[in-house]
């Protein structure tokens, strides 16, 4: 079968100790059977290893922070699509989806580039510091949480929270305080690095397992697999980890999809307790870093997300391998400084 | 008590459990009797079992069967004959 070419534009190319979507993504597209994609690669720093991986990105352009706003991303967008014509884009950082998410109907209608993302709602709502109100709406666990502004708040936890407890910033990084102390640190650890809120979540104990799932938007679970990490690093980034057969997680995966319509790829990380009850501890509006786990294990989800974005009709995968697992590695790759000289002073490569 | 349907258990003694993702290793004697625990065979048929293949005595068998009986339970690999345990 002939495969349709496609250009599709990707970020999260930083794979580092906290290691970003971005090219277990591409892994995923490349081994696609019904398209031959060709990998734009959108990045942040000149240091993303992603960038030097020209096995598995075409080229790659620099885009503007986040925090530079809509208008700067829209007008770097246009120059890359003069020149590179994409068809796709998955942003792939939590930070960045914001702007993406209101740029998406901009971008396809004047550009005519396609992207499959969660709605502003539904990317509100899942919000660290909304959670509590989303699993109340879809009837689903979730741990006792509180959103706090001011380090003094934390000197009054004790009245609603028992130690320990989970400090967590509103992006990412999560701490777990066994007292005001040590909660006053991370408050300020976490706070001077992602900003405000901070999010204050009950301990709950038990095993820690994940699912990524992609979503139609329309109430239907395209694929979804569950983990379990077997290997965490001290930034509790899985190192290794192996696909679960849960048909609990499957079905409160599938109700939440269900229920919230979600719309694009995400990951729920859960906590089982030792009780048997799922508590849902997060939802990732974006693909994980493991993704490629699932690709392992028979379900595409970057390709499938790349059908529903160009509008084709995406079957829902129906099964997966149980007992898959995934054993990350780093790799030093050897790079000419020319390279790098010209990703920083030109801002593409 | 027997062994849980879902629990894979190769010939090697490698135990994989799909739905925690734990795994273990049991040397030979421990997969002869979760073999027969698989088979459904009583704890009676298998200490009877072992003591007629290997020479030891009623007593260590008894306490070392229920000690590895109590460790299959701990890793949440066997049920409950009439409940399945979580």
């Amino acid at each position: 079968m002939k495969r349709k070419k496609v250009n599709v534009a990707v970020t999260g190319l930083n794979n580092v100790d906290s290691p970003g979507p971005g090219i277990p993504v591409v892994r995923g597209l490349l081994d696609s059977k019904e398209y031959d994609v060709r990998i734009i690669g959108l990045s942040y720093d000149a240091l993303e290893p992603g960038i030097y991986m020209h096995e598995l990105i075409a080229k790659t352009y620099q885009i503007p922070l986040p925090s530079a706003g809509q208008n700067s991303l829209m007008e770097r967008l246009r120059y890359i699509n003069s020149i590179e014509k994409i068809d796709v884009i998955i942003p792939n950082f939590d930070a960045e989806l914001f702007n993406f998410i209101k740029l998406a109907d901009t971008l396809e209608m004047e550009l005519g580039i396609r992207s499959f993302l969660p709605t502003l709602e539904q990317f509100e709502e899942r919000q660290k510091y909304n959670l509590p109100e989303f699993g109340k709406k879809y009837d689903i666990n979730i741990p006792k949480s509180k959103t706090i502004h001011s380090v003094a708040e934390i000197k009054n936890l004790y009245q609603e929270f028992t130690y320990p407890l989970v400090v967590k910033g509103k992006f990412y990084d999560a701490s777990v305080a066994y007292n005001a102390d040590q909660a006053t640190s991370y408050f300020h650890k976490i706070s001077s690095k992602w900003g405000l809120p901070i999010i204050i979540q009950e301990f709950t104990y038990g095993t820690e397992v994940n699912v990524t799932a992609v979503g139609d938007g329309r109430g239907n679970t395209i694929g979804a697999v569950p983990m379990r990490k077997q290997f965490i690093t001290d930034k509790g980034k899985a190192w290794a980890g192996i696909t679960l057969e849960d048909g609990d997680l499957m079905d409160l995966t599938r109700k939440l999809m269900k229920n919230s319509k979600w719309k694009g790829p995400c990951e729920l990380e859960m906590i089982r307790t030792n009780e048997g009850e799922i508590y849902l501890i997060e939802i990732n509006p974006r693909f994980p870093a493991w993704v490629y786990l699932a690709v392992g294990a028979g379900q595409n989800h970057p390709e499938a997300l790349l059908k529903l974005a160009l509008g084709e009709k995406v079957k829902p995968f129906t099964k997966y391998e149980t007992g898959k697992m995934f054993i990350r590695y780093s790799y030093d790759m050897i790079c000419d400084l020319k390279e790098f000289e010209t990703i920083s002073t030109l801002g593409e490569l | 008590m027997k062994i849980k349907k879902n629990i894979a258990l190769s010939d090697t003694g490698f135990v994989f459990n799909p739905a925690s993702g734990d795994s273990f290793s049991v040397n030979p004697i421990g997969l002869e009797i979760m073999k027969l625990l698989q088979e459904n065979k009583s704890h009676e048929v298998i200490k009877k079992h072992l003591l007629e293949t290997y020479s030891v005595d009623k007593d260590t068998i008894e306490k070392d069967f229920y000690d590895f009986a109590k460790m299959l339970e701990q890793f949440k690999v066997t049920e409950s004959d009439e409940k399945k345990e979580s």
